[in-house]
Formats: structure tokens, sequence, C-alpha cells
């Protein structure tokens, strides 16, 4: 697949590039960054002035639901929904049916994603068998059918025998351990952030120290046997400082936060609204103010959207019973570009966090337009102004709490190894 | 100058303005009246329907919302689901809809999930009544402690109220803190901080009291809360005899509280737990007349949210 993409201010914090430059992919990689560029034969062009052009924006953590669950979403939607929002690669959570913990799983993904998918997916296998939390899952061979990482997200690995473990052996075999960092007994029957509004509600609190002293655990487990540790959606002020701390004396931790933990705090749950319920809970002011100090400062290095569809019958519900999760692919990159509108990080560092970064984390040799990588690419409409509507969304579910508010910045096109697979809203 | 009631739904105290809540309880006052007849009965609502749906075993809030409705003449129905899970049994929304065929103009609901019946106000048109949900409100054992402290000492301002027990888990509470503060009047909470919610002082014109003596010296009311030992689990409190010990009312402690202060409990009490039985049955004790008044309560809400209509 042959492109010029002429015009846009090319942004690749790999190669600390910021200018005003032409792109030229031919058989969908590129081949050169420059000014005046001519286009290749038979190449498409596109006129992306007044646009960002970036390397393709990676989502590491979403929830496919396929195979298993697919009446929530599935590789087919799902990626639909990613290259819409302008991602042109997603890591898919493993908690699957059957999950993904064996290599046949994997593969089945993987060859799914090829055939039918619209952008890249990279599995992340489980932890633990079936994520009981008992037993390891089979790590060497789920790297070897392509998955990038391994996690039980959606629950911790309670055994801190087995944490420490599965970071000594998933660093042995060379494959990330992503932590979903969860106290249980703390967060016990909680269904939202434990403070006022909670109070107010008559709502069972889930303290902020529920993910905090998850957080400290792995840490101190990862410190111990010398092995990376990445913390997923992180969402208290605690985390990042503890976080922080760790990155400070040489700890190999890496974490990612949600444009929800940044943009809404658990005031969006009053009118008992079960799609402002997830887990981590919404937090505080002081949280978000937290967050965004840690996206400018390092500390965090990723943004990823934590996208959970979950079906109407699943959301629709007294708050207890409704389940936790909001889809987030469609709605990422507008509200990570209002951080950037609002001053609290810059242009080149939500490129990072959204694609150079997430790339490094998980090994894959995507977030970058050095002359002949993968042409994935992103290029985005700053400005667009529009709306969220459910029945304009992609994903198959509609568990957003931005559902009718305006919305500014899109992608203008996305490309996946040189193919165009969006083009705009 | 007579307010109008505009509400469809009495779902919480909170939602309700000074005015409105006077008219709830002036309402009640001559709701009395009926009470008092040989006959108890009105045609008021002669001809309206309404369902008792409860959803968490009750005896004296649902008895006293059939008695209500029954003095009132309208046809009351009481339906006792067996579950209240999604996951196991018909959806709540299922349930109401069903019921809604049928085309009662009432429905009051008891739930144990906070917030259940804004989720049913969406989806039905006939009025909600929240008869308690979660740990979130029950305006009418709020209504009903009002109008008691008020038939007491004449006014609802400017009093002293003293709430003691598990704030965190009592929908009573919250319904007593959102109204009193509304009339006026200061509340001062006592419990073991493991039964304090945060931030429970910004609900009202509340004060958090390090012990329960700081809570109810000189209190004109105090409100003992009842201690489940289901609710409260393994971890909030050490046992019964400890708390009883702290937190637990008795004459000794009352004298903390005004002379002539009045003690009340939203019952079922726990004799020798959070209320003595020397405090329960003595003379300071309006624990029975609070039942009495919640027959009058809610024959005035099932009234105003009638539309207030006579026949």
């Amino acid at each position: 697949m042959n492109l010029l993409i002429k015009g846009g201010r090319v942004i690749d914090p790999s190669q600390g590039i910021d200018d005003t430059l032409d792109v030229v992919v031919e058989n969908g990689r590129v081949k050169e960054i420059g000014k005046g560029l001519a286009a290749p034969a038979g190449a498409e062009t596109i006129d992306a002035s007044g646009r960002y052009v970036v390397p393709g924006l990676i989502d590491m953590h979403v929830h496919l639901r396929d195979p298993g669950l697919e009446y929530k979403e599935d590789i087919v939607s799902g990626t639909r929904a990613a290259v819409a929002g302008g991602f042109t690669s997603v890591a898919c959570m493993p908690n699957t049916k059957p999950a993904i913990d064996n290599k046949a799983v994997a593969s089945y993904i993987i060859n799914k994603a090829k055939t039918e998918g619209f952008c890249n997916v990279f599995p992340v296998g489980t932890i633990t068998q079936a994520m009981h939390g008992d037993r390891l899952a089979e790590m060497g061979e789920l790297k070897e059918a392509g998955c990038v990482a391994v996690s039980d997200d959606g629950k911790p690995v309670k055994n801190s025998e087995l944490m420490r473990r599965a970071l000594e052996y998933a660093n042995g075999m060379g494959i990330l351990v992503i932590s979903h960092a969860e106290e249980l007994e703390l967060v016990g029957e909680g269904v939202m952030n434990e403070g006022f509004t909670a109070t107010e509600l008559g709502l069972k609190g889930i303290p902020r120290v529920a993910e905090d002293i998850a957080t400290a655990r792995e840490i101190m487990l990862a410190e111990y046997v010398g092995a990376p540790v990445h913390i997923a959606h992180v969402s208290t002020a605690g985390s990042v400082r503890i976080i922080r701390e760790a990155k400070a004396r040489g700890v190999k931790v890496t974490c990612e936060t949600a444009p929800h933990y940044f943009t809404l705090t658990d005031d969006a749950v009053r009118g008992y609204n079960t799609n402002a319920k997830m887990n981590p809970p919404l937090r505080e002011a002081a949280d978000v103010a937290a967050i965004k100090q840690g996206l400018k400062d390092g500390t965090i290095d990723c943004i990823a959207t934590d996208h959970a569809p979950h079906h109407l019958d699943e959301k629709d519900l007294e708050f207890n019973e409704a389940m936790n999760g909001i889809i987030g692919l469609e709605t990422s990159l507008p509200l990570s570009l209002g951080l950037v509108r609002e001053g609290a990080i810059s242009l080149q560092q939500l490129v990072e966090k959204m694609s150079c970064n997430p790339s490094k984390i998980l090994g894959v040799d995507r977030g970058t337009f050095k002359a002949g990588s993968v042409a994935d690419i992103t290029v985005i409409d700053p400005d667009k102004a529009w709306t969220v509507e459910a029945d304009q969304l992609a994903s198959k579910s509609k568990n957003s709490p931005w559902l009718g508010e305006r919305m500014t910045g899109a992608a203008a096109a996305t490309v996946v190894a040189g193919k165009v697979v969006f083009s705009g809203r | 100058m007579a307010t109008e009631f505009k509400h469809k739904d009495i779902i919480a105290l909170r939602d309700l303005n000074k005015d409105e809540i006077e008219l709830l309880i002036s309402t009640a006052e001559s709701m009395r009246e009926v009470n008092s007849r040989s006959i108890k009965k009105v045609p008021t609502l002669r001809g309206k329907t309404i369902i008792n749906l409860f959803y968490e075993s009750s005896t004296r809030t649902r008895t006293s919302f059939e008695i209500a409705g029954k003095r009132l003449s309208a046809d009351t129905v009481n339906i006792a689901p067996s579950n209240s899970s999604a996951t196991k049994g018909e959806t709540l929304s299922d349930t109401a809809l069903n019921l809604l065929a049928m085309k009662p103009d009432i429905i009051v609901m008891r739930h144990a999930v906070s917030g259940s019946h804004y989720y049913l106000s969406k989806k039905v048109g006939c009025s909600i009544i929240n008869a308690g949900d979660g740990a979130h409100e029950h305006p009418s054992q709020g209504l009903l402690d009002m109008l008691t402290i008020k038939d007491r000492f004449g006014r609802l301002d400017g009093l002293k109220v003293a709430i003691v027990g598990d704030i965190t888990h009592s929908r009573v509470a919250r319904s007593d803190i959102q109204g009193l503060t509304k009339m006026g009047s200061s509340i001062y909470l006592a419990g073991p901080p493991t039964m304090m919610p945060p931030g429970v002082e910004r609900l009202g014109n509340v004060t958090v009291c390090g012990t329960m003596k700081e809570a109810i010296a000189d209190a004109d009311v105090v409100i003992m809360l009842r201690i489940q030992q289901e609710r409260q689990g393994k971890t909030l409190m050490p046992n019964a005899r400890e708390y009883s010990r702290y937190f637990g009312l008795n004459p000794e402690n009352l004298k903390w509280a005004k002379p002539d202060a009045m003690v009340m409990h939203p019952g079922p009490i726990n004799r020798g737990v959070e209320l003595s039985s020397y405090v329960a049955d003595g003379g300071q004790s309006h624990v029975l007349k609070q039942v009495e008044n919640g027959v009058a309560v809610r024959m005035a809400m099932l009234y105003h949210v009638c539309g207030g209509e006579l026949e």
C-alpha cells in the first residue's frame, strides 16, 4: 500500500520530530519523512493540512470480549471502534470465555484479527490458569503464540507468593506482567468511591487504600525479584505517589491511567448513573489533579481506555446490580486532547503516552515513523467537533458516560500497515 | 398560603424543600383525627390502587403503609418477591412494568439497593413512594420522627438532636439529617468511627462527635439507631456488649441530655444493646408515639402523591 500524507504537523517523539512535513508510505512501511516529497507510484494522497500526523495510537488495555462474550463486543466490532477512535493497535485482556490462558485461544484471536479485524490486536494472556489465581498459566507458550503481556485483569492475584513467582517466571520468559492492583477485602461490597458522594447516595464505598496497598505490594515484589511490572488503570493520588517514588529509586515499574480518571469525579455517579460505574471507581478532584500531575511529570507512562463493553441488560439495572466498566475507544482521543488544550500535558507527551510508550512497554515494533517501520499512522483533526451518540458508535455496546456530550478532536484517518482503515466521522 | 405539592414521587427528603416537608407534616396532623374515630376510614383515595412492593422484610413499615392506604379507602396489595437480584429472578424493571400493566396508582417500595426508586421512577408512570432503600433514605421514617418531635416541642427549629449508632448503614439517619436540617435543627452524631461515613458533616447541619456524651449533652432529642449484627459484620465492632457500654442509652447517660429530652428509636429495638429497657419503656420514650404517627404520616404521603384531591 502506497500513500502520501501531505502537509500535516508530524509529531514523532521517537525521533524528536515536530514539524510540518510529508510522510511517504511504500508497501505498507514508512519510506521517508520530509518537506515537499513526491507521491510514489499509485499512491493515494491524504491532505493533512491543519491535522496532526502521529505514529498509530496504541490502546494497551481493552476488552474485546471475544471469544465467548460476543453479545457485548467481538474482534470485528471492537477493532472497528478502535480505528474509529484513531487506534491502530489494541492489546486485549484475557478475561474472555474461555480465558486467554493457552496458545489455542491466543492463536484464535490473532487469526481472527488478521482476517476480519481492522487493526492490530495484541493479546494479553492470563497470569494464572483460568484466572483462578492458584497456578501459573503457560506463559512461555502464550508468548510464543503472540501474547505481549500477561494479566489476570478484572481481578488481582490475591496470593502474594504466587504474584512473586509470576513476576519471576514471566521475567524469565521475557513477558511483561500487568497488574490489576486491588485489595479485595478492603473493597468488600463497595460499588463506588468511598467519600462524600457515596455517603450522600447511601452507596457502599471503595476506599482508595484498596488500590494503594495493592500497588505498593506489586512494586515491592517487583523490586525484590528485580522484574518489571506494569500497573493497570491507576486511579488514586496514593498510587501515583507510590509509583513516582518507586521510579525514582529505579524500580522497573510502568503504569497507565484511563481518560475517565482524568476527566470525571465520583460526582458523575449522582443519579445512580450505572455508566459511571467501573472498577477502580471514579475518585475525587484531588485524585484527578494527581493523575494529571503524574501524566505531566512522567510518572504515568500511558493512557489506555480499559474499554469494557457491557450489554444494556447488564447496565440498565439498580446501581449495585450493574456491571463495572465503560467503553472508551471512541472517546479517548478527544478527551486526551483536552489535556493538551488545558495545558496539562504537551502534544508530544500525548503521542508518547498513546503510542511510543505502550509500544515500548509491550515490546511491539510500533510507535515510530523511523524509515522502514510499519506504517501505522493516525491523522488527527484536533478541532473536529462532534457529539457522542449511541447509534453512531462502532462498538456493539453503548455504555459510555459521555453519551450526548460534545467532543473536540477526532481521528481524520487511521492507517494500518499503509492501508486506510478509517477516514473520519 | 397553601403550598402545592408537585412531586409525583416521594423518594428522599433531600428532594423536598422546607415548605413541602411542612405541608406533609401538617397534613399528617390533620389525618390523625381520622385515626381517632371509631370508624377509621375516609373516602379520600377510593378507587385508587396501591401496591406495597417489599423486597426486604418489614413488619411495621409495611403494615403502617397498608393501614394508611386502607384508612383512605384505597385498595392495597402487598407483594414480597423472594429476592431482588436480577441474576436470580425477574429484573426489578420487568416486575415493575408487569405491575404497572395492572394500573396501580402508587407503588410503595422497599429495596436493598440505594437509588432503586429513581431507577423505577424512570420506568413507570405511577407514583413511587420510598419505604426504605439500602443505606440511602427512609423518608416516611424521617417525617414521622419530625411529627413526633413537633408534637413534643411544638416546633422543629433550634433543637439539638443527637443520633447515635451505625450512621454508615442507616437510611433513617440520612432522612432525619436531611429533614431536620431543612427545618432548622442541629444534628450531633455519635458512633464508633467504623460506622461514621466520610463527609457526613456536609449532609446538613451536622456535627460529628467523638463520644456519645458529647453528642447527647443538653440534647432535646436522642435518636438511637438499631445495631444490626448482620450489617455490622465482624469488623465494625467487637461485640454487642462493648457496643452497649460505649454507645448504648441507659438511664444513667440519658441524664447528660436535657431533663425533658425525648428518646426515639426507629425500631425494632435490640433491648439491652443500643437501648436499655428502662429507657425504652420509660417516661422519656416516644417510641410507640413514633409508630402511631407513622400511619398518619403515610396517609399524608399517599394523599399528596395522588395530587391531594379530595373525594
